[in-house]
């Protein structure tokens, strides 16, 4: 394995981990208020 | 090398490899925390009960005094980012971040000292004058540096940030909630406790941002982009400095634009859930009406990422024409929804308002990029975020009277908001008429070569 590959596979890692740690608790907060925006329909 | 000196902007100097797409996500670090700011109602009511846990007594809070916390916060926000643009532009995403952590987190500790010993002064400085400050530097800080990044995507790249400002709402509101009711005990209603745990939560969310920024190296471009070499029609490849550009047209008129597409969004998000009842009298519960704020929520957040992301094909000033044209139309017809009776014909027009109220703070760092360049974007839109605050004090203000004088001269609830949105429509066509006269900036306020170093002396 080169080093771009190794650059590259590492930016991955930590572009998972980085999108992770701010969408798990941005898409948690959006079903909880998806969740509270259906009792409009029932 | 000093602790304080890794937070310089030479410090974050990104080495070859690095991924820009890292970028985005350090700035929802910090967007996404400063968001809470529009949840911070949740607190309001427990907060009239610290004395007397299960109903306010005479030495409680009362609505009104709380209410200036939020009032406080938002009139800091504007007034540091304009004041402090410069200093975050100059020294730096790093050092901005780090500092807005600082004062975000240690506003809400601070906060909840005045919360444990019942002193309303301490929580006005703690959350509204030094959380303020965390609000307006952390507001502005990512922006140029998302930009820089981000060149053949301006709008997107603003428009993910911006986002998180209004997602952030979504992740505080049950949090708060939560935390609360772990703290609360038969004689304790447990904000203090929530507040420091939110403060430390923040600022080490914050701080991770800080550490994942980087900066371009000068003369970084994304692979395969080819940088035009001329200014276009409306995209200029020249910088205005951040006090020249107070002195153009072209920086008034945006600020109008601003200012009028969020007042006429604002007024009526502070009042959404009383209008829907009061509208279809009988037809919408309480439960449903707040249904109806949370959609509108998730409207005013996709808006900002789908509209500054459009603004990249169409262009910055085509979208605020799409706002102000579409925006006029459908305030104009939402009486007449309310006087077919259409629950969702009112639902899916105020979906489209506020997917553009939330559309019109995320493309405009991008349409300020396009007139003023890249070098001081970041300081001049912290300059423009004054418009936020005028427009947060008429808006409101203009819902709440014109529908108090109609009411008290004896307009039906259901029509009370007739008035008011005919103003909205007009309040639309002047922002479109100022953004028909917005032009290219004259070369005269373009800075000079080696002009940079003498201006920021």
């Amino acid at each position: 394995m080169n080093s771009s590959q190794n650059t590259q596979s590492g930016n991955a890692v930590k572009l998972a981990l980085a999108w992770g740690f701010v969408g798990i608790p941005l898409v948690w907060g959006v079903l909880q208020t998806l969740a509270n925006a259906l009792k409009l329909f029932q | 090398m000093t602790f304080l000196s890794i937070l310089d902007r030479n410090h974050t100097i990104a080495r070859p490899g690095f991924s820009r797409w890292l970028v985005p996500p350090a700035a929802l670090c910090v967007h996404l925390c400063i968001g809470q700011a529009y949840a911070f109602s949740v607190f309001n009511l427990p907060m009239t009960k610290l004395l007397g846990i299960t109903q306010s007594t005479p030495d409680d809070w009362n609505l009104p005094q709380l209410g200036w916390i939020f009032s406080i916060a938002i009139f800091v926000l504007g007034a540091s980012a304009a004041l402090l643009g410069r200093w975050v532009e100059e020294g730096g995403p790093r050092r901005a971040m780090f500092t807005a952590a600082l004062c975000w987190g240690g506003g809400f500790i601070l906060s909840a000292v005045g919360v444990h010993l019942h002193n309303i002064w301490l929580v006005y400085f703690g959350y509204g004058v030094l959380g303020g400050f965390g609000l307006g530097i952390g507001y502005i800080s990512p922006v140029s540096t998302l930009i820089k990044w981000l060149p053949d995507r301006p709008g997107m790249a603003t428009g993910m940030a911006i986002m998180g400002f209004g997602g952030g709402a979504f992740i505080a509101s049950p949090l708060s909630v939560w935390l609360m009711q772990q703290f609360s005990t038969p004689t304790h209603v447990g904000v203090a406790e929530t507040f420091v745990v939110m403060g430390v939560v923040y600022m080490c969310f914050m701080m991770v941002g800080a550490a994942i920024v980087r900066v371009p190296a000068p003369g970084w471009k994304p692979e395969g982009y080819v940088a035009p070499e001329q200014s276009k029609k409306l995209i200029t490849t020249k910088d205005v400095y951040v006090y020249g550009a107070l002195k153009t047209p072209q920086f008034w008129l945006i600020w109008w634009v601003l200012c009028l597409n969020v007042t006429a969004g604002i007024g009526v998000l502070g009042q959404a859930s009383a209008m829907i009842q009061e509208v279809f009298q009988g037809r919408v519960s309480v439960v449903a009406a707040a249904g109806f704020v949370g959609l509108m929520s998730l409207f005013n957040m996709g808006g900002r990422f789908f509209w500054a992301s459009t603004s990249d094909y169409i262009g910055r000033k085509n979208t605020y024409f799409v706002f102000f044209a579409l925006g006029t139309l459908l305030y104009a017809l939402v009486p007449y929804t309310g006087s077919i009776g259409s629950v969702t014909l009112f639902v899916a027009f105020y979906a489209v308002i506020f997917s553009m109220y939330g559309g019109g703070f995320a493309t405009v760092p991008a349409y300020l990029r396009d007139m003023f360049g890249t070098r001081y974007v970041g300081a001049i839109h912290g300059l423009l975020l004054t418009a936020w605050s005028m427009a947060g004090i008429f808006g409101p203000a203009l819902v709440n009277y014109i529908r108090e004088y109609n009411v008290t001269h004896g307009v039906a609830k259901a029509q009370a908001y007739n008035v008011t949105m005919y103003v909205m429509a007009v309040l639309l066509v002047i922002g479109f008429i100022c953004n028909l006269f917005v032009q290219a900036v004259h070369e005269r306020h373009h800075m000079k070569q080696g002009a940079e170093a003498a201006m920021a002396d």
